[in-house]
């Protein structure tokens, strides 16, 4: 590898890793915007124009509160807690594809960090890591409500991390590769993999929403039944990584579902765009129209959060284990007939 | 080399911490490092394939289970079983015995020369899985079903019998 590409690949780093947290700045606002227009109020509206700077001011907010580490909390691992949780969620970017190879001039840059041919067990990895900064936090916080939020969020991720798995596994069936950019490609123009495997984009959905904790399925926090959930006892900053990382997760998952189901950086009409824009500005609209995708999905899961109501957590298991597993592998059996019959 | 050799340190460092910690939870969390870096053994190797399922199985599921029943124990001191003084002594000597046996017969085997592989890319997910589904069908099914019949039998362990209830 020369140095320019180790350069480059810098770079991207560096501006996917902005991105990431800027939009996860933003998603706050965001929701607290949607939530405002979901229940016909207005919502944040006075620091800046429109309330435009209200993250930058809660960000100052919590930098500056009282940073308090229980005496009877582990300490070590109570600082451990939320770093992990950050760290997990902002490590998964990197082998999302974000859009064609851009041309500058003679230069090729590939817009993907890591085209690593494990793609997607990669993503489902990372995924699986980020229930131990949830966990370590609430058991290192010495507090029982704190425990219970780690136990639940344990039990959830493991139960919905199967269904997730067994909607991946009909996804590959069809694909044919564990790798994220050949599995972007294959859906040019028209042929996104969402209009193949409807059953599947919808069990991978719903087991996104537990996985990054998000209502229906935000049993880790409940504060009608545990206070605050795994971060009862956090403050300042230590509580805005917990906060921040389950936005980054949200735009993470959002990306990969994108990618997975939606198209990633593909839309109709993309060889014209392609013909007549020219190599540099076409990939550029594809990674925009990707981005514009991703938004689309933030706002569902805000437009779910503000709609539907807390699952109970029995049901949240009934659900997980009676309901999705049997629809998963039903629809892996399906789509494994189907390929058989269409290829004779 | 180098880099084998330092990863195979903090692997054996990591795991001598998982016995030696005096909590449990903190062993657990060692047993996860452990487990961390024998997934960078199997990527040093180009094992893709198994350095991710090592990753995805066992640190991001069985582990989280393991701490999540130590979790739910209440693993105090008081409730700790304190052993009689000569089961001490006899478990010291027995493994003294098992160290000296084990040195014996590694000094006695001799380094073999290492092994080159046929196919250095056999550990990607391409390569491995025709090679488990042409050359070793029959015995990667039977396994498993050894899986799923071990499934339902922990399952009927764990469900009480309705008549004796």
């Amino acid at each position: 590898m020369e140095l320019a590409d180790i350069i480059v690949k810098f770079v991207l780093v560096f501006i996917i890793f902005a991105i990431s947290l800027v939009i996860a700045m933003y998603s706050t606002y965001a929701e607290r915007k949607v939530a405002a227009f979901f229940q016909d109020r207005i919502g944040p509206n006075r620091a800046g124009p429109w309330g435009i700077l209200q993250p930058l001011a809660d960000g100052g907010k919590m930098f500056l509160k009282e940073e308090i580490i229980p005496t009877n909390a582990s300490g070590f691992l109570f600082i451990v807690g939320p770093s992990l949780a950050i760290m997990t969620a902002c490590i998964g970017s990197a082998v999302i594809p974000w859009g064609q190879k851009l041309t500058i001039g003679s230069h090729v840059i590939d817009l993907q960090v890591a085209d690593i041919n494990v793609g997607i067990l990669y993503v489902f990895g990372v995924v699986s890591l980020g229930v131990y900064g949830v966990m370590i936090g609430g058991w290192a916080s010495n507090n029982k409500y704190s425990l219970l939020g780690a136990i639940r969020a344990a039990s959830q991720n493991i139960s919905y991390e199967i269904s997730m798995g067994l909607s991946i596994i009909a996804l590959l069936l069809i694909t044919g590769t564990l790798s994220l950019r050949e599995i972007a490609e294959q859906q040019h123009g028209w042929h996104w993999n969402v209009l193949y495997q409807p059953v599947g984009f919808i069990l991978f959905l719903v087991c996104a929403f537990a996985e990054t904790n998000r209502t229906p399925f935000d049993l880790p926090e409940c504060e009608t039944e545990l206070v605050g959930g795994y971060h009862t006892e956090y403050s300042s900053m230590k509580l805005g990584f917990y906060l921040f990382a389950e936005y980054i997760n949200m735009f993470i998952s959002s990306a990969v579902m994108v990618t997975l189901y939606w198209g990633g950086y593909n839309y109709p009409g993309m060889d014209w765009m392609a013909a007549h824009a020219g190599p540099t500005l076409a990939p550029l609209i594809g990674v925009g129209i990707m981005f514009f995708k991703i938004f689309l999905f933030i706002f569902f899961f805000m437009w779910v959060r503000w709609t539907i109501p807390r699952f109970r957590y029995d049901q949240l298991m009934d659900l997980g284990w009676k309901i999705l597993i049997p629809i998963a592998i039903a629809n892996i059996v399906v789509t494994g007939i189907v390929i058989t019959l269409i290829n004779r | 080399m180098n880099t084998f050799y330092f990863i195979a340190f903090l692997s054996i460092f990591f795991s001598i911490l998982v016995i030696s910690a005096k909590n449990p939870v903190h062993s657990i969390l060692y047993l996860i490092l452990t487990f961390f870096t024998f997934t960078i053994h199997y990527i040093l190797l180009n094992a893709q394939f198994l350095a991710i399922v090592n990753f995805i199985v066992y640190m991001g599921a069985i582990l989280v289970l393991f701490l999540y029943t130590l979790m739910l124990m209440n693993l105090n001191k008081e409730s700790e079983p304190v052993k009689a003084n000569f089961i001490k002594i006899a478990a010291v000597i027995g493994g003294g015995c098992f160290l000296v046996t084990v040195v014996a017969s590694i000094k006695a085997l001799g380094a073999s020369p290492a092994v080159i592989l046929k196919d250095p890319n056999l550990g990607l997910v391409k390569n491995l899985g025709k090679v488990l589904f042409n050359e070793y069908l029959l015995p990667f099914e039977v396994s498993s079903i050894l899986l799923l019949s071990a499934m339902v039998g922990a399952i009927l362990l764990a469900t009480k019998d309705p008549k004796t209830v």
